[in-house]
């Protein structure tokens, strides 16, 4: 056991906390409940991405996750104002319950034909060797401007398009201001 | 050094994924919804780093940072979905967003 498999076994179980606090009541019953349980995950995530020697990308995590995807969820379940009626559960009809077995068919299915089809990856010493800027700002920016620019291109204007949809969206329908 | 085997990643990932599934399929709550969906993409992000971890390749990173900006458009408008169906039904109870229009 590593210093390493040590960290990836607390991050591990706090993300897998997190994801069933919000998922399951009576944590997940609660939408504020449910947001700093989500705060978590993401942030455990983060973690596992710097172990991972993703470090941009576990700076964007803490950013736009933890941070701003955090933000406006608390601010729109404080702007909703719910009522403790409106604060449901669950309703579990049988088709529901058909999908959530399947669900989990499917998983356990998955993780059986991963475990065996993974095996070729289950030694850690059959990783490649990266340099220490690998995951930095330098290495995934250059790979964001030459191979993939025309999606990152298409992503800003996606962000532009979202931002204009949801203030239309959300706008009071009787003129006023928003 | 990567002292970690991919396939502990994959596996958590997985899991992740599944849990936000059961979570889209079985909540009422809208918000709780979309928190759901953001753990399914968290999981799916974590797969694909793994990888890009093992093969040594910064690409997998530039695709997470693709899905990341497609999250986030998606939570701008889902949450303004959410305060548009409130405005209109009083409550944001999937269950009970039965129409469409009007």
């Amino acid at each position: 056991m590593t210093a390493q498999m040590v960290v990836f076994w607390i991050l591990a179980v706090t993300s897998v906390a997190g994801a069933l606090a919000v998922v399951l009541p009576p944590f997940g019953r609660n939408p504020l409940h449910a947001a700093v349980a989500l705060l978590i995950t993401f942030t455990s995530l983060a973690g596992l991405m710097v172990l991972l020697s993703a470090h941009l990308v576990a700076a964007l995590q803490v950013l736009v996750y933890a941070g701003a995807v955090m933000v406006l969820f608390t601010f729109v379940v404080m702007l909703l104002n719910l009522r403790r009626q409106d604060l449901t559960g669950y309703r579990i009809t049988a088709w529901k319950a058909v999908g959530v077995a399947a669900m989990i068919a499917l998983s356990v299915k998955m993780g059986i034909a991963l475990t065996a089809g993974l095996s070729a990856f289950d030694d850690p010493a059959t990783a490649a060797q990266v340099a220490n800027d690998f995951g930095g700002v330098k290495a995934v920016g250059r790979d964001l401007l030459t191979t993939y620019l025309v999606p990152f291109e298409a992503t800003s204007l996606l962000l532009l398009v979202a931002i204009v949809g949801a203030v239309i969206v959300a706008r009071r329908r009787d003129g006023g201001a928003a | 050094m990567m002292d970690v085997p991919v396939s502990w990643y994959v596996i958590l990932a997985l899991i992740l994924f599944g849990i936000g599934t059961v979570g889209v399929l079985t909540r009422r709550n809208l918000l709780v919804v979309l928190m759901s969906l953001e753990i399914m993409l968290n999981g799916v992000n974590l797969a694909l780093l793994a990888f890009a971890r093992h093969h040594g390749d910064a690409q997998g990173q530039a695709a997470v940072f693709i899905v990341m900006a497609v999250a986030a458009a998606e939570v701008a408008v889902g949450l303004a979905l959410a305060i548009a169906l409130f405005r209109h039904d009083g409550s944001v109870d999937l269950d009970r967003a039965t129409r469409m229009k009007g």
